[in-house]
């Protein structure tokens, strides 16, 4: 079997990272990290209509209503082909039912020749949306410590702590990644943000820990015959085409949805479906060329 | 894995294919209007909101109210009574005491096409009502009290100080016990007065509760029903009388609706997008993996089929989960990860024939090998799905409670799609240790027992030159 000097390159690969970091830091800072309204509170409402409205028209009109300032913006649907007002209200914060019906009725009245109807209706309270964000940062926070313990405590034999450490930095980078494919697409973070998250860290970990068992079975065969620059090369090499094979049966799915979704413009699924993609790719790339010589580092400083 | 006979295989397999198939389509029979239903299919799938309409609410009571847990318990009884009223019956409906806050989802009423779920939710979210009226009739369509017991209302829900469950001693029954307040003891003095050997009934807003017969004049404020309960009745009869003494009215925190028109396309799409990564994903293994690859697209369709089982339910009695948008894509993701198993596997038998293990030999060692690898990858994902579905989920669902201690000071989530996800995911990685692991083992090991399927570049290995 061809053994490929994946820890020799280290320092290629880390700057790739540090870099694709960088620039994730820079983006975020440029364009500046939106919030979906379930984390900061707000009013959307989606109206479905027929013919044609005079936007600048409707939006006063709600405006006089509801006695707030909105902004209006015209969209497609692709499923239904109709057009779309989204209205969203400036301040994040609810309004009560019983406006939210005087509203409905008067503008459903008000455009009934245009078959005008409420399509959706989302208002978080931006308490609760805090404290949702919160939840989730924990959420992603409590994942990341389970795995250190587990894989420490799974993989005593080949040193548990440092590769479990070294797990959590290749999880940083996927997570970052992630986060900056949202930033970059300008899709605002939401609870498909932390779901994206937290699948990824299961995932990436997955490849992480299949090249640690294979690490911990050849030092169990060899001994101490290799170096441990050696040992994490033959161990990764010998898992290179499981990665890929999984890597490409997962994205392969993903990418079906991804297409599918975007045919008939289900962004919900889609904001969900690409960034998973993403983090797949970053995935596998952290657990063969992160992971695996960061512990070697590591590991080789202890010796000393 | 000796014992393995040829037959393994085909019995294995028919398994998996009439698993599947009933998964998906289901055994009912009907007799004219009653359908019964013995095995559930992918037709009785629950849709989540996101899918086919509906709303997802968060009541509250007033900002300045800080409620007890028994008048949140009060609070949601009412909820779902009304929710009852109102016609639908596949409500979720969620208290989170810690935050006093009530979580109600229910879907878009299909048949009507003018539903109107602003109302209903302002309805819902109404101070209750609840009378003591004189005699019984009542409409008998809409059920609203009609004639004399819609216009003598004897006591009102505020007289009442607390009603409660209790047992009679004597004759060992259930009853419900009623204590009134200072002005609700002349209040109902006079109205056993009036009613004395005759039908008084007690409503909520328009619901009739009960309607015992009054059988004394009681003048001390203190009452009980009578009336075969059993005890969990009897608690939800005393439960309802005292919402009707809820002294607050609660308001809607967050909101949320959606029409059934978008959602209902975007789960086709999904479907089909379902549909076709099955197809590719099995023709990729079997290309690469030949044999095992060809087991793998099994096991996978079993793993697909029991998936849809499990969401269903599968036999009426067990319980069924909503599947909404990313809950479908947690399903396909998981055919996706699914294969990581046999790939796994196959590459591990790959590299023992190239040590020049025969087949057999090969698979034995190959999947015993590649075990600690697929379980502790698995285990992994098996936090994530957890934690997805306790983050994400209603607050009284079994893995919020194991997450507790963790997410104690947070409220409850502000989105509910997310918790299907969770659960596919976490279905379909321990049905790949079934599936991918067990399953695979065995067909496989069942096959190689045949003289055809001893070929080792069936399994990628180099071609067997003595065959």
């Amino acid at each position: 079997m061809k053994t490929y000097n994946f820890v020799g390159h280290k320092k290629i690969y880390f700057s790739i990272s540090i870099l694709i970091l960088v620039a994730c830091i820079v983006c975020a800072s440029i364009f500046g990290i939106k919030l979906d309204i379930q984390f900061k509170g707000g009013s959307i409402i989606t109206y479905n209509y027929e013919g044609t409205i005079n936007q600048n028209e409707f939006k006063s009109e709600i405006e006089n209503i509801l006695g707030e300032k909105v902004s209006v913006q015209k969209t497609k649907n692709a499923i239904t082909g109709s057009d779309n007002f989204v209205v969203s209200l400036a301040a994040a914060k609810g309004i009560d039912s019983e406006k939210q019906i005087e509203l409905t009725d008067k503008i459903e009245s008000k455009y009934a020749e245009n078959k005008l109807e409420t399509l959706s209706i989302n208002i978080v309270d931006p308490t609760i949306g805090k404290e949702f964000l919160y939840k989730c940062i924990v959420a992603v926070g409590f994942a990341a410590l389970l795995m250190i313990i587990y894989v420490g405590f799974r993989f005593k034999s080949i040193g548990g702590v440092s590769a479990g450490v070294m797990a959590v930095i290749a999880l940083l980078h996927d997570i970052m990644v992630v986060f900056a494919t949202f930033v970059i697409l300008r899709i605002p973070l939401n609870d498909s943000f932390i779901a994206v998250v937290l699948t990824i860290l299961g995932y990436s970990l997955n490849d992480t820990i299949v090249i640690y068992d294979r690490v911990r079975e050849n030092k169990k065969i060899y001994g101490n015959h290799y170096t441990i620059g050696e040992l994490v090369n033959m161990s990764v090499s010998q898992c290179l085409s499981r990665s890929i094979a999984t890597t490409a049966t997962t994205i392969m799915s993903m990418v079906v949805v991804c297409i599918m979704a975007s045919i008939y413009n289900v962004s919900s699924i889609l904001t969900f479906a690409f960034p998973m993609i993403i983090g797949m790719i970053s995935g596998v790339y952290s657990s063969i060329c992160i992971a695996g010589p960061l512990w070697v580092m590591w590991q080789e400083r202890e010796k000393k | 894995m000796k014992k393995v006979g040829k037959s393994v295989f085909f019995i294995v397999a028919l398994l998996i294919v009439l698993v599947t198939t009933l998964a998906f389509t289901g055994i009912s029979t009907e007799y004219g209007d009653v359908t019964t239903t013995y095995v559930r299919g992918a037709g009785d799938i629950r849709w989540g909101t996101d899918i086919r309409g509906g709303v997802d609410v968060t009541f509250c009571p007033p900002d300045d109210y800080d409620a007890a847990d028994n008048e949140m318990r009060q609070a949601e009884s009412i909820i779902k009574m009304r929710l009852v009223n109102l016609g639908i019956t596949d409500y979720e409906v969620y208290t989170d005491f810690s935050k006093d806050r009530i979580i109600v989802r229910f879907p878009w009423k299909s048949e009507e096409k003018n539903f109107d779920p602003q109302a209903a939710i302002a309805e819902l979210g109404e101070t209750a009502s609840l009378t003591f009226r004189q005699g019984a009739e009542r409409d008998p369509e809409t059920g609203a009290p009609t004639g004399e017991t819609l216009e003598n209302v004897l006591v009102n829900g505020s007289d009442v100080e607390e009603a409660y469950a209790s047992v009679d001693p004597e004759k060992n029954i259930y009853l419900v016990s009623l204590k009134f307040t200072e002005e609700g003891r002349e209040k109902f003095a006079k109205a056993t007065e009036i009613c004395l050997n005759k039908q008084m009934s007690i409503w909520m807003d328009d619901k009739m509760l009960s309607a015992p017969v009054v059988r004394a004049h009681i003048t001390e404020g203190q009452a009980t029903i009578e009336g075969n309960f059993t005890p969990e009745e009897a608690a939800a009869l005393a439960e309802k009388i005292n919402a009707g003494a809820l002294p607050f009215k609660l308001q809607t925190e967050n909101y949320n609706t959606l029409s059934p028109t978008l959602g209902m396309g975007a789960k086709d799409a999904m479907v089909k997008a379902g549909i076709i990564a099955f197809i590719l994903i099995s023709l990729f293994i079997i290309i690469i993996y030949r044999l095992p690859g060809a087991v793998a697209s099994i096991a996978l369709l079993g793993q697909v089929g029991l998936m849809i089982a499990s969401i269903t339910g599968f036999f009426p009695a067990f319980r069924s989960f909503t599947l909404t948008l990313p809950g479908i894509a947690g399903i396909i993701l998981a055919i996706g990860f699914g294969v990581d198993a046999n790939i796994i596997t196959a590459e591990r038998i790959k590299e023992e024939l190239k040590a020049g293990k025969s087949v057999e030999n090969a698979i034995n060692s190959g999947f015993s090998r590649a075990f600690t690898a697929i379980f502790d990858g698995n285990v992994t994902v098996v936090f994530v799905a957890i934690i997805l579905m306790g983050a994400f989920g209603p607050t009284n669902s079994m893995f919020a409670k194991i997450l507790s201690p963790v997410f104690t000071w947070f409220g409850p989530a502000t989105a509910g799609a997310i918790y299907s996800f969770g659960f596919t995911l976490l279905v379909g990685v321990i049905l790949n240790l079934v599936m991918g692991v067990l399953c695979s083992r065995l067909m496989l090991t069942s096959l190689a027992k045949f003289k055809f399927c001893q070929n080792p570049a069936l399994y990628g290995g180099a071609k067997n030159e003595n065959l």
